[in-house]
C-alpha cells in the first residue's frame, strides 16, 4: 500500500522525532526544574524564550535557523571550525531545529510537574541527609512521573507533525531530510492525491492514538499517585 | 430608525464605489517575481483606482489551489502544459495564452559562475547543489534533464538539495547553504542576485524547452480588468520587460 519511498519517510520521522525527545529529555528536565525551583527575576526572560516556538511562525524559525547555520552563520562557522558540514540539508541539522522547535512541549509540562511536587518533600528528604541529587532522582523524578509521560508524547508527536521547519532547512532529501509531513506536501504537489491520501491517513491514525493516550493514561496514573 | 437608514445609504454609497474600482489576483510562477512586479505596476499606473495583486509561487501548487476553487482572476504557469490541463478541465476563460520560453542558469554567490558549465558540478569542492524539486517544479525538471543530458547526473545527484520553487532555490544559494544553484535566468539576472557571483546560461538543447503559458480563469470570465490585463501581457512595454529579464519571447527565436 504504501511505497518504499513513504516508508522511509515514516521511518526517519520517527528516527527524528525519538531523538528529539532523548535530548530534550537531557536539555529540557534541568531547564524545567531550574524554572520550577527558582525564585529570580531571570525565570520570566527564560520561560518566555522556552515558550517563543508556540508563537513563532514556523517560517520565521526557519529563516534564522537557515541563516545561522549556513557557512556564513555563527553556527556555521562553528561547525566549519569543528570541520564538519553544514548543518541545513542533513538529518542532524533536522534534529536541532527540531530540538528548537519542540522544547516547550518538553519544559512546560514538566515544571508543572516539579511545581506540584512542592518544596516540602525535598525538605524532608534534606532532614533525612539526602543530597539535592539524591533528593531529585528518588523524590521529585518519581513524584512528577506523570508529567514525564505527558511531556514525552508531546514532544514525540509535536516532532512528528513538524513541516514549515523541515521544508525550509530540509532540503527534502530521500531518507535524510524528507519526513512525513513533507513527503505528503510532495505527493500533493505532484497531484498525486492517492499517495498523498495513503500516508496522509497514517499520519491522521498515528496522532490520534497518540492524543487517546495522552487522555486515557493520565488520569489513571493519577489515581496510583 | 434613523441609524438602519444610515447603514444601508452608507452600504449604498460603498458598493457603488467598489464597483467602480475593479480588482484581480495573480497566480504567478516564482520566476516571474521581478518581471511580474515590473509589468504589474506598468499597468496599474494606467488603471489607478483598481486592484493588482500578484502572488508568487510554484506553478504546481497554484495549479490545484485553483482546482480547488482558488480565488485567482489570472495564472501564469511555468509550464504551458499545466495551464493547459486548467484549460481542459474547464477551469480557464480564454485559451492558453504562451507568454515566455525560459532558461536555466547555473548560478553561485561563493565563485565566479560566470564561465562555469555544467561539468564543475562534479568537481568535489561543490558539496551542495540547488535545484528546484523536479518533481513539480518545471525549472526543477529542466535543470534535471540539463544535468542527465550532459551524462553528469549518476555524479551529480548524491549532492542536490531540492528547493520548494526556483525562488526558494535561489535562497538556498544565496544564503551560501549550496555552493551552486541552478535557477531562472529570470532571477539570475535580477540585480539583487547579480552583483555577486553571476552566471552562466545552460545550453537549451540539453532539455526540452521552458514554454510558459497562462489563462484567465473560469471565475474571472465576466472582469473587464482580467481581461485588460492580458491583452496588456501582448503589448511592447510588457514583452520589452519580458526581454530584459532574460526571456525569449514564443515565436521568436530563443538565441544562443
Amino acid at each position: 500500500m504504501l511505497t518504499q519511498g513513504d516508508l522511509q519517510a515514516i521511518w526517519l520521522t520517527v528516527r527524528l522525532a525519538a531523538t528529539v525527545t532523548c535530548i530534550l529529555l537531557l536539555i529540557g528536565t534541568p531547564i524545567a526544574w531550574w524554572l520550577a525551583r527558582t525564585r529570580t527575576w531571570w525565570k520570566g526572560p527564560i520561560g518566555a524564550i522556552v515558550a517563543l516556538p508556540l508563537v513563532l511562525p514556523p517560517s520565521v524559525l526557519g529563516f534564522y535557523l537557515l541563516l545561522a547555520m549556513g557557512p556564513n552563520g555563527p553556527v556555521g562557522r562553528l561547525t566549519g571550525a569543528l570541520g564538519l558540514a553544514p548543518l541545513p540539508f542533513t538529518f542532524w541539522g533536522l534534529v536541532v531545529a527540531s530540538v528548537f522547535y519542540s522544547m516547550p512541549f518538553m519544559v512546560q509540562p514538566l515544571q508543572t510537574a516539579f511545581e506540584a511536587v512542592g518544596d516540602r518533600p525535598l525538605e524532608v528528604a534534606a532532614t533525612l541527609r539526602a543530597s539535592p541529587l539524591d533528593a531529585f532522582f528518588t523524590i521529585a523524578v518519581p513524584l512528577a512521573a506523570p508529567g514525564f509521560l505527558t511531556a514525552f508524547i508531546l514532544t514525540f508527536a509535536h516532532t512528528v507533525g513538524e513541516f514549515g521547519v523541515v521544508l525550509m532547512i530540509g532540503g527534502n532529501l530521500p531518507g535524510e531530510t524528507r519526513v512525513a509531513s513533507v513527503a505528503i506536501y510532495d505527493h500533493v504537489e505532484a497531484l498525486e492525491y492517492m499517495r498523498a491520501h495513503r500516508l496522509a491517513i497514517v499520519m491522521l491514525i498515528f496522532s490520534f492514538v497518540v492524543l487517546l493516550a495522552l487522555y486515557v493514561w493520565r488520569p489513571h496514573s493519577r489515581k496510583g499517585t | 430608525m434613523k441609524l438602519t437608514q444610515l447603514i444601508s445609504v452608507a452600504s449604498l454609497v460603498l458598493m457603488a464605489s467598489v464597483a467602480h474600482a475593479e480588482k484581480i489576483t495573480i497566480a504567478a510562477a516564482a520566476d516571474l517575481k521581478f518581471a511580474m512586479d515590473e509589468i504589474a505596476s506598468t499597468f496599474r499606473k494606467t488603471h489607478p483606482g483598481d486592484v493588482v495583486e500578484v502572488i508568487y509561487g510554484s506553478s504546481g501548487k497554484f495549479r490545484t489551489q485553483i482546482e480547488q476553487g482558488a480565488p485567482y482572476d489570472l495564472y501564469f504557469s511555468a509550464d504551458i502544459d499545466f495551464a493547459r490541463a486548467l484549460v481542459k478541465a474547464g477551469l480557464a476563460a480564454t485559451d492558453v495564452k504562451p507568454y515566455a520560453v525560459g532558461r536555466i542558469v547555473l548560478w553561485s554567490v561563493t565563485q565566479d559562475a560566470t564561465k562555469m558549465t555544467l561539468a564543475a558540478l562534479t568537481d568535489p569542492a561543490i558539496t551542495r547543489i540547488a535545484i528546484a524539486n523536479p518533481k513539480h517544479a518545471p525549472y526543477g525538471a529542466r535543470a534535471e534533464e540539463a544535468m542527465r543530458g550532459a551524462g553528469l547526473w549518476q555524479k551529480v545527484e548524491p549532492k542536490l538539495v531540492y528547493g520548494e520553487n526556483i525562488a526558494q532555490t535561489a535562497q538556498i544559494v544565496q544564503t551560501g547553504n549550496a555552493q551552486v544553484g541552478i535557477i531562472a535566468l529570470s532571477l539570475a539576472v535580477n540585480p539583487e542576485l547579480a552583483k555577486r557571483g553571476g552566471y552562466a546560461l545552460i545550453p537549451n538543447n540539453l532539455h526540452q524547452p521552458l514554454e510558459q503559458g497562462f489563462i484567465v480563469t473560469k471565475r474571472a470570465e465576466n472582469n473587464a480588468l482580467a481581461r485588460g490585463f492580458s491583452d496588456d501581457m501582448g503589448s511592447k512595454t510588457a514583452r520589452a520587460i519580458m526581454v530584459r529579464y532574460g526571456f525569449a519571447l514564443p515565436g521568436e527565436t530563443t538565441g544562443k
